[in-house]
This record gives C-alpha cells, structure tokens and sequence, in this order.
C-alpha cells in the first residue's frame, strides 16, 4: 500500500514516450481492453455506490425497488449513543496511533537513511512485518505478550497494537523521501554557520514535511478503519469498525448504510489530501500539467 | 569528542527509543507466541510445557488440516480472480492510454478504494448478495426469476468474489509497475522483426512483467489467507478459514496453545511465500537499464 504513494512521484518521469501502434488506424484489442477496463472500475465503485444509494432509501431492508428519499437513516445513526461512544473512540485510538507511527516511525527512518549498522537488513524486514503480516498475527502475539505481562485488555492496548502495526507506512514514506533528498543542501545550511538542530528544523524538516503528513494521513484512515489487531486487543470498549462488526452480524440495518457513507466519503476526502500533500506541488505537478 | 564518537552518539540517541520498541512490541510478542504454541491445554487455561502436540494435531486432525487446504485453495482463487481483473486493466493503462493525466486519474481510481473501509467493502457484498439482497429483489424486480436464490451468499463462491473485489487493488499497483517500466522500443523492435501482436505478447510483455504478476499474487495470496473478517460475513459453515479457526482458539473455543501454534503455521506459510517470491523475482530480474 505504501509502495503507490512512492511510485507516484516516479511514474511521472517516464511520460514522453509514445506508442506507436496505437496512434491512428482501429484499434479493437485497444477498445476491447477499454470496455474491460470501464467493467472493473464498475466492479469497484457499484457495491460502494449502492451503500450511499441505500443509507437514503427509506425501506428498512436493503433490497430493490428503491422506495423514497429520507435522511431519517443518518439522524438515527448520529443520535445513537453506542454508536457515536464508538466514533469517539476510534477517533482516540487513531490519533494516538499516529503519534506512535510518527515518534517511533521518523526517526526509525532517519537512522536507516544515515547510518550503516549490524544488522540492518534483518531490523528492516522486522520493521516491515507487521504490513506484510496478516493483521492477525499481529493481534495475537500481542495478545499472548499482553496477558502474559499481565497488561489488562483497553483501548490503550489497541493503541499499542495499532501503532506496531503501522508504523512501517511511516517508516517506508519518510525513508524513500529522504533518500532523494540531497544531503548537500544540509552541508551548505552548516556551512553557513546554522548548529546541527536549527539545519534539521529549518532544512531537513521542510524538505521531509510531506511525507510525514500524507503518512499520517494514510496511517490515521488505515487505523480507524482496523479490525483484524483490535479484535483479539481490545477490552470492554468497542471501536467504530468493531461496533459495526459486531451489528452486521446480527443483521443489516440502514443505519450502518448511513454511517457507512459518512466513513466512506471522509477517507475519500483524506486520501485525495494525502495524495495531493504527497505529489510535491513543486516539483512533479508543474510537470504533469 | 571526535567525529565517530559524535556520529556513534547520535545513531544511539536516534535508535534507542526504536530499539527498545520494535523489541518489545515484535520481537518479544513473537517470542511468546512461539512458546506457548508449545504449551499444553488445561481447562480453563493452559499450563507451561514442551510438547508438539498442537503441531501435530494440526497434521492429523481433520478439522485443522482440511481447513488449511481449504485455505490455500481458496486464496489461490482470489488471486486468480484479481489477476483476471486487474491484468487487463493494468495492460489498458500502460500501452493504449496515451494521456499521461487519464492514465493516472484511472489508476489512483482503482486505488482509492483500499482506503475505502475494508469492513464495509465486505458488508456491502453481503447486502448485494444475500436472498433478501439486492441482487436477488434486482431479479425478482424485473421479473427473472420469482423464488430467491440462496444459492449466492453464505458460500466459497460469495468469499472469492468478495475477497477478489477487496484486494485487486493490490494486484493493480505492482502489475502496473512492471508493465509500465518495460521498455517501449522492445515492442517496437519485436513489431519490426515482423512478430505479430499476440506473438509479441507472449514473447514480450508476459514475461516482463513476471515480477509484477509474483509480486501481485503474492499480496493478494497472503492477505487473503489472513482475513477472517469476509470468511465470517460472507462464507457459510463450510467456508472457515484457516485465521477463522485461529480467531475462534482464542474466542470460545478458549484453547491458546493451539491458536498459537496454528498462527506460527500461518505466519511460516506467509513469509515461506514471500521469501519465496522474493528469490524468484531477483532470479528472473532483467536489467533494461
């Protein structure tokens, strides 16, 4: 999942060559592949597309022919107590997350840019376990360590969990950036006199600003959105995802459509964000226009 | 202090926050899980001991060895079923869209709903799918049929398709990486030398793209055999998965020795696979500089 948000910056160096065989002329493999294309696209989008349609159907069962507009679905979900405890603390469990991704991710990043040390390559693929892992081994390991040093099961645990399993997205984001970054630039700032923080304050933090906010971005939505880790770590309290777990395995109810479409729509507007923090505005976009 | 002192002093104060985390968080969970994997069960809980037994069930008993197999069956066939998907659309992208700007709309388009909450992603499909489901009112609706089928939800079929539609996006990104980098005058040069499309084709772009077929079915392969989320919400009783039955040894079935030890298996099989495909794409790596 990390790998798209380096490659983005990449892709767009290779542009100028053209196709030949493609230019002019029919080109049915060309159309055939289109419609193709157009059908997986509608693969993906109909299910999330229905969701939205729905949570503003006023029948209580999901099901065809669509019956009428209402917006009851929405105003049930925001006055559900329950529901709205969960949203909070998924809110809790995210931020928190991120600020561990972020402590431990930075500088995990930087002495792997900077330094050569035994071991490297063996800390490297640790670090990047618990992305490449299914969520629940992470989950479980945790669980054993956590009962058997006697660590009672709550939100904080979840956070912990969540904060392992993440921090690789930061690691992979600020460490691909730093290795374009030029070094030389950091030379110059000593150079001129600035003492080793201010030229990390003033030159290297500017220059890596990007990568750690559109991580943060991807970390927070991937957090709040998590259930594989928060299933075996958590205690009495319940996240959204959990609680919406826990609900469609009862039954559908459009309440869930309704909240459904409000999570959908705010990790959209937060990816487009992250991507369009992470593009560097200086240096690709002008390029690509 | 000399300047290898100052650099040995600043990696200690950049890694030792790290250092103690990533131990305490991967290397000691990891540790624990792997020992009490090698515990005995003893009502209510499990005791300290040595014994293979949880190993060796897993071989022996049916319970545990068939879902295993089932398990693999069932991944190889969501990958199959991404690769479907995502290789047209991926070859689309690279060699016949010729705007730079609608190439990367499509792409991040295919890409954005890994953001999109994976829970609802799963529950959608149970929605569309089931005998009350919008797929089955559609048919009913429109006249096709007047029974609902039951014959969609609740079954292997359901968690392929599901599970497909979940992690395409991840056969997507490193398919349209490999397709991408292959050198457009190869083709020109096999188009010249009077092979035609197909021929081309299989002679290649197939194998160039090799890495990224690897790549991609080994992220679909891995994260499908981990889920059990979709299983639970879309499969029926005879559609556990191997982390289905990890999940339930630390649920109900109270029986930690043995999810332990059935999460090792797990965690063995995912990075066997990965290593694996790791050897196998350096191996074949051509360099077209």
């Amino acid at each position: 999942m990390t790998a798209y948000a380096s490659q983005t910056g990449e892709r767009r160096r290779a542009e100028p060559r053209k196709l030949r065989f493609s230019r002019g002329g029919r080109d049915t493999t060309g159309r055939m592949l289109g419609v193709a294309t157009g059908c997986v696209l509608a693969f993906m989008y109909a299910p999330i597309v229905t969701l939205m349609i729905f949570s503003f159907n006023t029948n209580q069962i999901t099901k065809l022919p669509l019956t009428g507009w209402t917006l009851d679905w929405y105003e049930m979900a925001f006055s559900n107590s329950e529901l709205m405890a969960a949203l909070g603390n998924s809110l809790i469990v995210a931020a928190a997350a991120v600020v561990i991704c972020l402590t431990i991710g930075i500088p995990t990043a930087f002495a792997m840019d900077r330094y050569e040390f035994p071991g490297k390559v063996v800390f490297r693929r640790l670090v990047l376990l618990p992305i490449t892992l299914p969520g629940l081994i992470t989950g479980i390991s945790m669980l054993n360590f956590f009962s058997i040093v006697g660590v009672p099961l709550s939100l904080w645990t979840v956070v912990v969990g969540h904060g392992t399993a993440l921090t690789a997205i930061v690691v992979t984001n600020v460490y691909a950036r730093l290795q374009r970054f030029d070094r030389r630039i950091e030379e110059a700032s000593s150079d001129l006199g600035a003492r080793p923080w201010q030229t990390f304050l003033r030159v290297t933090l500017p220059n890596i600003r990007n990568a750690v906010i559109g991580s943060s971005l991807i970390a927070f939505t991937l957090s709040f959105d998590e259930i594989p880790v928060t299933f075996f770590l958590t205690g009495r309290d319940n996240t959204l995802p959990m609680y919406i777990w826990s609900t469609i395995r009862r039954g559908m109810t459009p309440e869930i459509n309704a909240i459904g479409s409000v999570i959908i729509g705010t990790s959209i507007v937060l990816l487009l964000l992250s991507i369009f923090i992470m593009s560097e505005p200086g240096r690709g976009r002008r390029k690509a226009l | 202090m000399n300047h290898l002192q100052r650099r040995q002093l600043g990696f200690a104060a950049l890694m030792s926050g790290p250092i103690v985390w990533w131990g305490l968080v991967l290397l000691v969970p990891y540790a624990i899980m792997f020992m009490i994997s090698f515990y005995s069960r003893q009502f209510p809980f499990h005791v300290p001991d040595f014994q293979f037994g949880n190993y060796w069930k897993i071989i022996v008993e049916d319970q545990y060895y068939m879902v295993l197999m089932r398990s693999l069956k069932i991944s190889l066939f969501v990958s199959l079923a991404a690769f479907a998907l995502a290789y047209p659309l991926t070859y689309y992208l690279a060699f016949k869209v010729r705007s730079h700007r609608v190439r990367m709309i499509i792409y991040v388009a295919t890409i954005i709903p890994l953001w999109v909450s994976y829970l609802l992603r799963a529950y959608t499909w149970k929605t569309i799918l089931g005998t009350e489901g919008i797929l089955n009112s559609f048919l009913m609706w429109t006249g096709i049929i007047n029974e609902p089928i039951s014959l969609f939800l609740y079954n292997q079929f359901a968690m392929v398709i599901t599970m497909a539609y979940i992690f395409t996006p991840y056969m997507v990104m490193p398919l349209f990486a490999s397709l991408e980098k292959i050198p457009r005058n190869l083709i020109e040069a096999s188009k010249d030398l009077g092979i035609g499309r197909l021929g081309t084709f299989w002679r290649i772009t197939l194998p160039l793209s090799v890495p990224g077929i690897l790549a991609g079915f080994t992220f679909t392969f891995c994260l499908s055999f981990g889920d059990f989320i979709s299983p639970q919400l879309v499969g029926g009783p005879y559609s556990n998965m191997i982390s289905n039955v990890v999940a339930t040894q630390f649920g109900i079935a109270m029986n930690w020795p043995m999810g332990s030890a059935l999460s090792m298996v797990v965690l063995f099989i995912v990075v066997a696979i990965i290593t694996m495909s790791d050897r196998f794409e350096r191996a074949g790596r051509l360099d077209l500089g």
